[in-house]
């Protein structure tokens, strides 16, 4: 059942949930955010519209500067403009900020812990027809090993406005991983919401006997994939992982004990250094357990729908049925 | 500002006198770079005890001028100034490079928090200043009084960045940012025409749309002319080609690349400091 203290959308399970794409969350967040404070000044480097940046650019071309095709710049002016006391929010396609401009990010940005937000939208491999260069799956690897760098990885369009929100608050260097596809909703404007804290989403009453943990547009993928063992009488709790860094290691340890150690990571990205790289990291040192990682397998992306993509690289909802009773065998 | 001739007489002073610091600085810390510190002393000392709108005692002054430092590793020059300038002890420059030191190898602002930024990977100090001009303009709009000052290696122009960073101050006309390359014509591996010819680096600059002037780095009141003609002009931001002698001061260190990131020995700090002290032998020095 739905976590009903987070206030979650009911209509959740339906095939015609409202479908919205998480980067239309970060344009709202980032139009609010300017609407709430003066300093806060947005960057683009030649996709405005595709990173819905231009919700603020139209609002306030005062304090919108276009970088142009020039991704390691971008990232730099932004680390000047917060040493003058502004919030600067990036924006590209992920695979080129923070992918081409990691080194600029590291120094400029994190090594300055300069509050640059860098918002990189088309994360995943669902970016579909443009292929496997435009598809970040490193983006949450390589960010989340920088030192001073929050990593947020919202789960539909309301928590990335909120994600939004917060970092425009929050001070501190962050990566924002935006998927490109429309993403069914799975929370509301109600559901609580504080940088740092894992969302319990799914949690049938009594002792889970498996925890899912997973971040981005597939969470509501797990929700289901459990929703379908509920009837069976088998308990598994999905855990809403937004901040990949810091991660909520209170909660990761938590549902890993529940569950007798019994932890499902579903995220669209490498297996490697993503979501399940920091879980397991995590639950190796606090509490050892059988982890499977759901996530792409150590190759490149390509061409195809986002359903195609997701079932060719096993990070469908079946995929994670698969993975549940694996492990409970 | 116009330089009369005792503040000229003053300035040279000050630039012998953070030369031999840098050499001291050097040989203490057993690495680290040469040519460029020397070479660069005099705008340093131009800059820090002339031009810049800033108080030693009251370091985060709200309306400061802002000097990025994007070529790092001539770190040496801009912490021997700083001191000179009395940001903190000259004892302290001893620690250069050192476990604790707040004079880190390369610039790290998290250890000297006013220092406007970090540096040391080449290519990302325009970028910064360009960011802090907008930043100010936004702020304070054409008639922003702040100047920004960029201080540039010749050899990190091979970082392409840079010329995203050109593109976007041409474009964006920031007549608060002041660009001072340092034209020695060294870099690391040889003779910048050699590894990557630059020139013609006046014209290059110019058909980014920015102000360009070329100049003697060693002359006092060339370059304070050149910064108060930069500051004049009202549609562009201005670049300053500074022509610098690698190793300036030192004639051994002269004008050879292999002094670029080499520190001196005992024997060629003695030698050094000997030549700093009695002005390349124009007067006995008393240290002897």
């Amino acid at each position: 059942m739905l976590n009903p203290k987070l206030k979650l959308n009911p209509k959740v399970w339906n095939d015609d949930v409202e479908q919205v794409p998480i980067r239309k969350g970060f344009g709202e967040g980032l139009l609010a955010a300017g609407e709430l404070d003066k300093n806060v000044v947005a960057l683009c480097a030649d996709l405005t519209e595709s990173t819905m940046m231009h919700l603020f650019s139209k609002k306030f071309p005062e304090r919108f500067v276009e970088i142009g095709v020039a991704e390691q710049n971008l990232a730099s002016v932004a680390s000047g403009m917060a040493a003058m006391g502004k919030i600067p929010f990036i924006s590209s396609y992920a695979m080129f900020s923070p992918g081409r401009n990691w080194e600029q990010i590291r120094t400029t940005i994190a090594y300055n812990d300069r509050a640059v937000i860098i918002a990189g939208s088309h994360a995943g491999i669902s970016v579909g027809p443009d292929g496997g260069t435009h598809q970040a799956i490193e983006d949450i690897a390589i960010t989340r090993v920088i030192s001073n760098m929050m990593v947020i990885s919202p789960c539909d369009a309301i928590e990335a406005k909120k994600a939004t929100l917060a970092l425009a608050k929050a001070g501190k260097p962050a990566y924002l991983r935006l998927a490109r596809e429309k993403t069914g909703i799975i929370t509301t404007e109600e559901t609580p919401f504080e940088l740092g804290r894992a969302n319990l989403v799914y949690s049938p009453d009594g002792i889970a006997h498996v925890g899912i943990i997973a971040t981005g547009a597939l969470v509501r993928h797990a929700m289901l994939a459990a929703h379908s063992f509920e009837k069976k009488g088998i308990r598994v709790k999905v855990l809403n992982i937004h901040t990949i860094k810091p991660l909520d290691v209170e909660a990761v340890v938590a549902l890993a004990k529940e569950t007798g150690g019994k932890i499902i990571t579903v995220e669209e990205h490498q297996k490697i250094g993503g979501l399940g790289g920091a879980v397991a990291e995590t639950l190796s040192e606090h509490f050892p357990s059988k982890i499977i990682r759901i996530g792409v397998d150590d190759v490149f992306g390509q061409s195809g729908t986002p359903e195609q993509l997701i079932k060719y690289y096993h990070l469908d909802v079946d995929d994670i049925k698969k993975a549940i009773t694996k492990i409970l065998s | 500002m116009h330089l009369d001739d005792e503040k000229i007489i003053f300035l040279e002073e000050k630039a012998n006198d953070i030369r031999e610091s840098i050499i001291k600085m050097l040989l203490a810390a057993g690495s680290g770079h040469t040519a460029g510190p020397l070479g660069m002393a005099d705008i340093f000392t131009l800059l820090f005890f002339h031009s810049l709108n800033h108080d030693p005692k009251n370091p985060s002054m709200k309306d400061r001028d802002r000097l990025v430092l994007s070529n790092g590793h001539i770190c040496p020059v801009y912490y021997a100034t700083m001191a000179h300038a009395g940001y903190f002890p000259k004892e302290e420059l001893l620690t250069l490079r050192k476990f604790g030191s707040r004079l880190q190898g390369h610039p790290h602002r998290e250890f000297m928090p006013w220092l406007e930024t970090s540096s040391g990977p080449l290519g990302a100090g325009l970028s910064q200043a360009v960011g802090m001009a907008i930043a100010d303009r936004m702020d304070n709009g054409l008639n922003a009084q702040k100047y920004i000052y960029c201080m540039l290696g010749d050899g990190e122009l091979d970082e392409g960045q840079n010329w995203e960073a050109i593109m976007l101050a041409g474009k964006e006309k920031l007549r608060n940012l002041i660009a001072i390359v340092d034209r020695n014509n060294i870099q690391i591996d040889g003779f910048t025409e050699d590894i990557m010819p630059l020139d013609n680096l006046y014209e290059k600059w110019q058909a980014f749309n920015w102000h360009v002037q070329e100049v003697d780095g060693h002359d006092f009141v060339a370059v304070n002319t050149a910064i108060n003609k930069a500051k004049s002009v009202f549609e562009k931001p201005s670049v300053i080609i500074a022509r610098t002698i690698p190793g300036k001061g030192v004639k051994e260190f002269e004008r050879d690349f292999h002094w670029h990131g080499m520190p001196p020995n005992k024997e060629q700090a003695k030698m050094a400091l000997d030549e700093l002290r009695t002005l390349g032998g124009k007067i006995k020095s008393e240290h002897k």
